[in-house]
């Protein structure tokens, strides 16, 4: 039985759509509010502002995060900005041009009313949190200041040093911990859903584990909120937190929630690169860097082999040496295009054999003319605390030699499906943030995930979640001993049980790294269809050795990292291979999503839009077969799409 | 408002640092007293001034009992706080303790050490009040005749042993001094970064003063002996 | 590079815990100490045993989660940086590294090197934010902000919350924490409007919780990987004070 897919998108005007769907859904009474729950899993930018918003409206939230506590999750570690259509530096942006941008700089693979309306409360998001006291970047006016970012001429990212992800959270958290206070919102840290429950078809509540006694604890609610983030992690390798995990989502999936668009993943041109086999992960030079810094590799092959063998220094290679193969091929945007294009430029020049370390996987970052012109106290004080980490991380000065840098796993647009209310397809299970695949279609632009992060939570999700449970007034208080419960948790101990005893010879890391070697090494940049069925074959052999070989010491009842992390393997090793399987599938090539076998002559992404113009759903249909994929159209009816165009 | 100076941790600061700072007005006071002994014992009257006239202003008028009254409860409320913020703190840091410590940079040895320089302190003081006070205010307040000032310490720093001791004692006092007082001053919110580095000076110069000047008295009367 | 690890190891809360010694070895200088202990951890998984239990998480020092008392110093022996952020080549070749978890009454710990610190998310919850609902606010830019009082607050916003000043402060004193989030908000104008009370409770949660009180040495801001500075605690002083006297 294929999904039911329907976006409910409201009909009319771009700009229109939004207000009439607001003034059309149902609202729920603040009395009836008091007697309704909602869970909440995950504590980012999208689960700490949705669940203070709604512990404000009056809702019971009860709010799930695997950290130690909510504010750290990984919504704290965007360092560049949040983009927002305020116009405040009088460049002609607008509501229109930001949407615009984002859907342009997703490659025309996003809903263009999600796009939309994410575009139309970007401004209220930088007045929200404003008032929350996050210290945003001023001028000396005492009015906000704004930086530019990739795939926007316009100057339109609000920022707070290097550090806005940090600040935003904080904000979201604070307002969090004022529900907390008020009574509102009951928080759960260090715990971790590990199955979703569903009762004649909708949502009932979660299967969690507390991750200090190991405990399996049954939560109810009328509602269930998955605000869990992305699955970069299943390249084991990449800039997400080490605990970033693809599980709560991955559950929603197999319990019958669509997932869309999994292949489309956001790999950063800015990270430093790859030093050793032991290293745990990237770290991430924020894009910002790319407002003054210029990339660069040697013209000449000998002056990559003379810096590879230490003969030269950078600074050596003469300025007509260089080639500064952004601005060289994208004039108009230079080194300010999006971050798929920047990512495939580097690996084009390093695969030619340009690659400017002795990997052959790097290249420059040069602030050399952008000293000579600000002065290096200029520099210091946009990008001081960038230049620090870099320093600390590689022990070179940034200030004197270029930056290496090199492309890593950063974002992962696809996610659950959902409809414009952020519902997925199993009523009551809404999904927001990077958890769901709505707004950025094949790429995301720098300063976009915080933005709509913060969009669904604050303004979206409290006024859609409504509509649905304007219908729950009725229903009574979820009870957590039925049989949909019973089963839902004695699924969680069997897993639980036969990962502690396998015992086999392999730690979950061992897995796990040969996991991401598969992944980055034919699901990676850019794939063809040998390298995805590769992939398809060699997962599911992995998979297969995971559940015979892995070795997971300690008990359940107890905290138990090794267990906790075998949990979240498990479902990577089927996340990766669902998601080559959709690239295996989109038989184009689309931001983030590469395909060898189309690219037009200059070597650029070569979009099919007379046969791809769709999101791909997957349904799953159990570990190891296929599952099935139905096709959500999507439909241009505003925007035409055309080929992205960055050169001129 | 009576409260909070007992049961929230900012209140008690702050009567540590209001208290502190009335020693440390007290202290200065005394210093400056004591260094017209030392004039004296050269035979000059700066401004006319006499250790013994001083010593009987201040014997058993009621305005010198009271001072006296006030005083000793200053002394008795800093020590009591000190051991309760003591006990507290203690209690804060739990039962099991760092099997490494190290000086943190920029710590100053005093400030992680003020409740052992206080009970030197308060020890110096016991032998201060046996040596002067209990021979001067306290005979005179049973009735007899108190001793004369400049004779008593005269007397007392022939001796080498209470010159050791009243120089520990001061040691002591500096170091309560350098942090003491730069730390009153944060206490009740006076401090930024750029006041830090004067309120610290600020606390040198007093303590260094404080010390010379008590320091001077002993050493001066020590070296009289000698001659 | 090869070390000697002398790392606190605990079964639970419960359990009394040891310190037990671990040898690493050919560990490269550019390992980071985590990746260090990773490998230890896998060495360890290989042999059976159980591995080393520690907080961590975004590996970029700004999460917050890492906790290490690494040779007698709060998140290792660099200033200004936390225990994700030190680099092998930080250490001598052969010496040896005492690992300990945060030791403050206030911060029990739950295994090994993990410490509870719901503490702090206490004392936020008891007042550290502006009590404003999600859309009713005015536009960003309806009140100008002098730079130096935005840059000042995020000065002290930077804080991540990890402990380390109150697991560095000898008093176990919260003061730094606390002061970082009353000054950031005391410093906006936003934040102004409920400047007093938010002192209070914040300091009244403080107090609760069994925090010792600040004897002013400085090492938390020795030791904050965000280098807060105790000027922050002047101002708690004078928020607090003053909110006090107006009562």
């Amino acid at each position: 039985m294929a999904l039911k897919l329907d976006s409910k998108i409201p009909a009319g005007e771009l700009a229109q759509k939004w207000s009439n769907h607001k003034a059309a859904i149902k609202v729920v009474s603040p009395a009836n509010k008091r007697k309704l729950d909602i869970i909440v899993v995950g504590t980012g930018l999208g689960g700490a502002s949705a669940a203070a918003s709604l512990g404000e409206l009056g809702y019971n939230v009860k709010v799930f995060c695997i950290q130690d506590s909510p504010r750290r999750a990984h919504s704290i570690a965007a360092q560049g900005g949040i983009n927002a259509a305020k116009n405040y530096q009088n460049d002609n942006d607008s509501v229109y041009r930001l949407f615009y941008d984002t859907i342009k700089g997703g490659d025309y693979r996003a809903r263009e009313a999600n796009v939309y309306r994410l575009a139309e409360v970007s401004n209220l998001i930088i007045d929200q949190c404003v008032a929350q006291g996050v210290p945003f970047a001023r001028e000396y006016g005492g009015l906000l200041a704004n930086r530019s970012f990739g795939g926007a001429q316009v100057s339109r990212t609000f920022y707070a040093r290097g550090q806005t992800g940090q600040q935003l959270l904080l904000g979201a958290y604070a307002a969090l911990n004022k529900e907390i206070h008020n009574g509102t919102v009951k928080s759960y840290p260090r715990h971790e859903m590990l199955d979703i429950v569903i009762e004649d078809g909708e949502a009932r509540g979660i299967i969690a584990r507390n991750l200090v006694t190991g405990e399996i604890e049954r939560h109810g609610a009328h509602a269930v909120v998955i605000a869990t983030g992305g699955y970069g992690n299943v390249f084991f390798l990449s800039t997400n937190a080490m605990a970033s995990n693809g599980s709560a989502a991955f559950q929603c999936y197999r319990k019958g929630a669509g997932f869309a668009n999994p292949c489309f993943t956001q790999i950063h041109p800015t990270c430093i690169p790859v030093h050793g086999t032991q290293q745990s992960k990237l770290t991430l030079m924020s894009e910002s860097l790319r407002n003054d810094g210029r990339i660069w590799v040697p013209k000449k092959l000998e002056d990559v082999k003379a810096l590879r063998n230490g003969s030269k220094k950078p600074s050596d290679i003469p300025e007509e040496d260089r080639d500064y193969y952004l601005e060289r091929r994208y004039p108009a945007f230079g080194n300010l295009v999006p971050r798929d294009v920047a990512s495939r430029a580097a690996k084009e020049r390093c695969d030619a054999g340009y690659g400017v370390n002795e990997t052959g996987l790097a290249v420059f970052l040069d602030f050399k003319t952008a000293i000579e012109r600000l002065g290096k106290d200029v520099i210091k004080q946009r990008y001081g605390n960038l230049f620090d980490m870099y320093k600390e991380i590689t022990d070179t000065d940034p200030y004197e030699q270029p930056m290496q840098i090199f492309p890593a796993v950063h974002y992962t647009m696809g996610g659950i499906w959902v409809d414009y209310n952020l519902m997925t397809t199993i009523p009551g299970l809404y999904a927001i943030g990077e958890a769901n695949f709505s707004d950025h279609g094949a790429n995301r632009l720098g300063a976009s995930a915080l933005m709509q992060g913060l969009a669904d939570g604050y303004f979206v999700l409290p006024y859609t979640i409504g509509d649905y449970l304007s219908h729950k007034i009725q229903a009574p208080k979820v009870k957590t001993d039925t049989p949909a419960f019973d089963e839902a948790e004695k699924g969680v101990r069997e897993k639980i049980a036969k990962l502690l005893s396998i015992n086999g010879k392999q730690s979950v890391d061992d897995i796990h790294k040969r996991l991401g070697h598969i992944m980055w090494e034919n699901v990676g940049m850019a794939r063809t269809k040998e390298s995805l069925e590769k992939a398809i074959a060699e997962i599911k052999a992995l998979r297969k050795e995971f559940w015979q070989d892995v070795k997971v010491v300690g008990t359940a009842d107890s905290f138990n990292v090794e267990l906790e992390k075998a949990i979240r393997l498990a479902d990577f090793l089927e996340l990766g291979e669902l998601m080559a399987r959709d690239a295996l599938n989109r038989e184009e090539s689309c931001g983030g999503h590469f395909r060898v076998e189309h690219q037009t002559e200059e070597g650029e992404a070569k979009r099919d839009d007379e046969n791809f113009v769709y999101a791909a759903v997957w349904e799953y249909k159990g570990m190891d077969k296929e599952p099935e994929m139905t096709k959500e159209p999507l439909n241009f009816e505003f925007v035409h799409p055309a080929q992205r165009n960055y050169k001129d | 408002m009576s409260c909070f100076l007992s049961n929230s941790s900012l209140g008690r600061k702050l009567v540590m640092s209001v208290s502190g700072c009335f020693l440390v007005l007290f202290i200065l006071f005394h210093m400056s007293m004591n260094l017209v002994a030392i004039a004296n014992a050269w035979g000059n009257h700066p401004f006319g001034l006499n250790y013994d006239a001083i010593c009987e202003f201040l014997g058993t008028n009621w305005y010198a009992l009271a001072g006296t009254l006030v005083l000793a409860f200053g002394v008795v409320v800093h020590i009591v706080y000190a051991f309760i913020l003591t006990f507290q703190n203690r209690r804060a840091r739990g039962n099991v303790r760092y099997e490494v410590t190290v000086t943190e940079k920029g710590v100053d040895w005093a400030s992680k050490n003020m409740l052992v320089l206080g009970i030197v302190i308060v020890l110096g003081l016991a032998l201060h009040l046996f040596n002067f006070w209990s021979k001067m205010q306290l005979v005179e307040l049973l009735g007899h005749e108190p001793e004369n000032g400049v004779e008593l310490i005269r007397e007392t720093f022939s001796n080498w042993i209470y010159v050791v001791l009243y120089l520990v004692w001061f040691a002591a006092l500096w170091f309560h001094l350098t942090h003491g007082v730069w730390s009153m001053f944060q206490t009740v919110g006076w401090g930024n970064d750029i006041w830090y580095p004067r309120l610290k000076c600020i606390a040198n110069i007093v303590a260094t003063l404080v010390f010379l000047g008590f320091a001077a008295v002993v050493v001066t009367f020590f070296v009289l002996s000698l001659v | 590079m090869n070390f000697t690890l002398k790392i606190w190891r605990q079964k639970d809360a419960k359990s009394k815990g040891a310190f037990k010694e671990y040898h690493v070895k050919d560990i490269s200088p550019d390992t980071s100490f985590l990746e260090m202990l990773d490998i230890l951890n896998n060495d360890l998984v290989h042999a059976g045993e159980e591995p080393v239990a520690f907080d961590h998480d975004c590996r970029e020092g700004i999460c917050g989660m890492c906790s290490l008392h690494i040779n007698g110093h709060a998140h290792g022996p660099e200033q200004g940086v936390t225990t994700c952020q030190i680099y092998m080549r930080q250490f001598k070749d052969g010496q040896t590294i005492v690992v300990e978890p945060w030791r403050s009454a206030a911060f029990p710990v739950i295994k090994d090197l993990v410490v509870n610190r719901s503490a702090y998310d206490q004392i936020l919850q008891a007042g550290g934010y502006i009590s404003v609902r999600t859309n009713s606010v005015p536009d960003g830019n309806a009140i100008p902000i002098s730079k130096a009082d935005a840059d000042e607050s995020m000065d002290a916003a930077a804080c991540v919350g990890c402990g380390a000043c109150a697991a560095t402060c000898k008093n176990g004193s919260a003061m730094l924490f606390v002061a970082a989030r009353v000054s950031s908000l005391a410093k906006l104008p936003q934040g102004r409007v409920e400047g007093a009370r938010r002192a209070k409770a914040m300091v009244a949660k403080m107090d609760e919780l069994g925090f010792g009180n600040c004897t002013n040495t400085g090492a938390c801001q020795a030791e904050c990987p965000k280098s807060i500075s105790i000027a922050h605690i002047a101002r708690l002083n004078r928020e607090f004070l003053s909110a006090k006297f107006e009562d």
